[in-house]
């Protein structure tokens, strides 16, 4: 890598002591590229084995590449972490404009060691780390954090400020980490570590220039790759509708996954599509940092005051495919307006969408086949469609407002398992199910990926590519293994995987090369591979088993788009993504 | 001469192409160089404001330095002469637009010099850069 580089610089926080120091660890970056292969390097030098995710001990790690500051669509950062949702490995991924400015105050990464003995928020910029009292943040929702702290630090336009809501100070293990208001470190309960150590936010602030090796190949290559990511296709169909744009083709196909999975198909999809969004709710659209595609869409949710006539809110709520999904269809929602005020709860309350929404379909399954009653509910009577027992539900579960609701709060894995109903909980690996019964391919995913996320593998667009009679165990692993060890380069850069159409192997390779990174292409699949099974190896250490993952009794009952689905295919194909993990260990 | 204009910020997605393409005039990565800059107006919510120079036919950043360092361009605007240029940042204070832009690594003002190769980035047609003067 370049010698005046800064992504070498690893800062060090640590909250008990409120000290920072910066290493300078060219060789860390140099064998790791950067996000994804950095941070699960750290991670493994951080965190014990056998600790609870609340242990002070617990790392928070966030990490950038190359090519954030430098390339159009690299957008992101990683953060990596011990997850207090499965106790094993987390990771998540965020856009807004976090990687840019943590990229240009002038490191590569961040870890966050300790507790804090009272509330704080950290303002991380070129000259290190303010440690501020956020006493008076606690118990803030989500916006009025980020208001409070945009109003009283510096820097607008070139800061990012991510925070937690109650959801991640109660320590809900799926709560999540906002940035920009809009986007999110959303799965795998980054909330309730920050929540844990007393850290209600991180302000990051940087505007730095970054050198290359050479100007004029810089300048080119960034046109062509430009020029490239506004001709591909998926890229302005993104940017048009948002990626609600699945939700009527998921439907059509019947894998759009309806009142807990019991349905493939919502008779309500049109109303909550993105056809209807953009139609009746789109008010503006937004970017990450440094992306061409825009694929941010906010609504606007004009409500009444019930107590005074002509009195209205608006409030502006992003949405997306997957949290339509959860809090829509999963649950029997069939007004976009209803999803928006969920939505908006969730937001300010610092929830994972995703996870709540399987969450209270769950509690809705549950309610309905008696396995809890009022006294667990609190007294109230959820069932499919009914948007405001949901908001109700929302706040007993952040506040952990019974032994029931703390439940909740733990995930649909967990609380099945005090009070039945686990043939219904549709988690995979611990984590909430995304919003794909595509195939076998979806699933497979979901199981084997590292963070049982559909973003792992993709394995749902493979359920779309190939027919069923293509589709083996061998295949399908061998298939989705391949693209995950893709992703870990894309996520090493750090690029949004929208971009993975243009940004392959021997582009990324390009791409490094002007940071000075020496990688082919044969190379860089080496080097994921070796941070696959890196991050496999902490699973492993931790207790995880891929093959006795257990696999939820209702996505094998209810009908998918290949059919009904066979235990024995899903378990074949753990098997074989267990030898491809294994070999060459 | 040619100058940018701001044509519509409501148009704004936020993306900073502008931004990178500013420090990209010289041949870096980053944004320590961009003369350009895009913020929320007090949250994302509520819509974003491009800032940048507007190219004054009568410069008040001008006018305030005390070294003429900031020589009046034709077509409005300045150009700064580095080597003249003190670092003090009274222009920075002087321009009501807030457009002045600064540079901590070199401690010397950020200030658009209207060549319009932002406006060529912009996906949303937000820039535009114009011939003539830009308050004529």
């Amino acid at each position: 890598m370049l010698k005046d580089d800064p992504l070498k610089r690893v800062l060090y926080v640590d909250l008990a002591t409120k000290k920072f120091w910066v290493e300078e660890r060219p060789e860390l970056f140099e064998e790791n590229i950067g996000g994804t292969g950095v941070a699960s390097k750290l991670l493994e030098e951080e965190c014990p084995v056998g600790i609870d995710p609340r242990d002070p001990k617990n790392p928070i790690i966030l990490a950038v590449g190359p090519a954030n500051g430098l390339f159009p669509i690299a957008s992101k950062t990683v953060a990596m972490f011990q997850s207090p949702h499965t106790g094993n490995l987390g990771e998540s991924h965020a856009g807004g404009r976090s990687a840019t400015c943590l990229r240009l105050a002038g490191y590569g990464a961040v870890v966050i060691r300790g507790q804090s003995d009272i509330p704080v928020y950290l303002v991380i910029d070129r000259s290190g780390v303010k440690f501020r009292d956020a006493r008076a943040l606690w118990g803030l929702s989500v916006s009025a954090t980020g208001r409070a702290i945009r109003e009283k630090e510096t820097g607008s336009g070139l800061r990012s400020i991510l925070r937690i809501g109650p959801a991640g100070e109660t320590g809900v293990t799926y709560s999540c980490v906002v940035t920009e208001t809009y986007r999110h470190f959303g799965r795998l309960g980054l909330g309730a570590l920050f929540g844990a150590k007393k850290l209600k936010a991180v302000c990051l602030v940087g505007r730095r220039s970054l050198p290359v090796t050479d100007r004029k190949l810089y300048r080119e290559l960034y046109d062509e790759l430009l020029k490239r990511l506004r001709e591909t296709p998926a890229l302005k169909k993104y940017h048009d509708l948002g990626t609600a744009v699945n939700v009527i083709p998921l439907n059509e196909r019947g894998a759009l996954p309806t009142r807990n999975l019991r349905q493939t198909r919502f008779e309500m999809a049109e109303k909550i599509s993105g056809e209807y969004f953009a139609e009746h709710l789109l008010s503006r659209r937004l970017a990450c940092s440094h992306c061409p595609m825009a694929c941010i869409h906010l609504a606007a949710l004009r409500t009444p005051y019930e107590d005074e006539p002509y009195f209205y809110k608006t409030t502006f709520i992003s949405y997306d495919y997957e949290p339509i999904y959860a809090n829509g269809s999963m649950i029997g929602v069939g007004s976009a307006e209803g999803i928006l005020k969920l939505l908006d709860t969730i937001d300010n309350l610092g929830l994972d969408a995703m996870s709540s929404g399987v969450v209270l379909a769950w509690a809705t399954e549950a309610f309905e086949q008696g396995l809890v009653g009022e006294e667990e509910t609190l007294g109230l009577r959820p069932r499919f469609g009914d948007v405001e027992t949901y908001l109700q539900m929302l706040h007993h579960i952040a506040y952990q407002s019974n032994e029931f609701y703390a439940a909740l709060a733990r995930g649909v894995a967990y609380a099945s398992s005090r009070y039945g109903g686990e043939d219904f909980a549709l988690a995979f690996g611990g984590n909430e199910m995304p919003g794909y019964h595509t195939g076998y391919g979806a699933h497979l995913t979901h199981l084997t990926g590292s963070r049982h996320s559909h973003l792992d593998s993709g394995g749902y667009s493979y359920d779309q590519k190939l027919s069923p009679e293509e589709i083996t165990p061998e295949k399908l692993a061998h298939i989705l293994f391949d693209e995950e060890v893709y992703r870990q380069i894309l996520s090493s850069g750090v690029c949004c995987f929208f971009g993975r159409s243009v940004y392959n192997y021997e582009t990324l390779s390009r791409i490094f090369k002007v940071s000075g990174f020496d990688f082919e292409v044969e190379d860089l699949k080496a080097l994921g591979r070796k941070i696959l099974r890196r991050k496999y190896a902490f699973k492993k250490a931790r207790g995880f088993e891929l093959t006795k993952l257990k696999i939820p009794r209702r996505i094998l009952e209810t009908v998918s788009p290949h059919g009904k689905l066979e235990e024995e295919f899903l378990r074949q194909g753990l098997a074989i993504y267990k030898s491809l993990l294994e070999s060459g260990a | 001469m040619a100058h940018l204009k701001v044509v519509d910020p409501d148009r704004c997605v936020g993306c900073q192409l502008c931004m990178f393409a500013c420090q990209r005039r010289t041949g870096e990565g980053g944004i320590a160089e961009a003369a350009i800059h895009v913020r929320s107006r007090g949250g994302i919510s509520r819509g974003l404001t491009v800032v940048v120079c507007r190219a004054c036919e009568e410069p008040p950043c001008a006018a305030v330095c005390p070294n003429g360092a900031l020589i009046k361009r034709k077509g409005g605007g300045v150009v700064l002469a580095p080597k003249k240029c003190l670092g003090c940042g009274l222009c920075r204070e002087a321009c009501t637009l807030q457009a002045i832009f600064w540079n901590e690594a070199t401690g010397k003002p950020v200030i658009c010099m209207h060549c319009g190769y932002c406006a060529q980035y912009c996906p949303h047609h937000v820039l535009v850069l114009e011939e003539g003067h830009a308050q004529g």
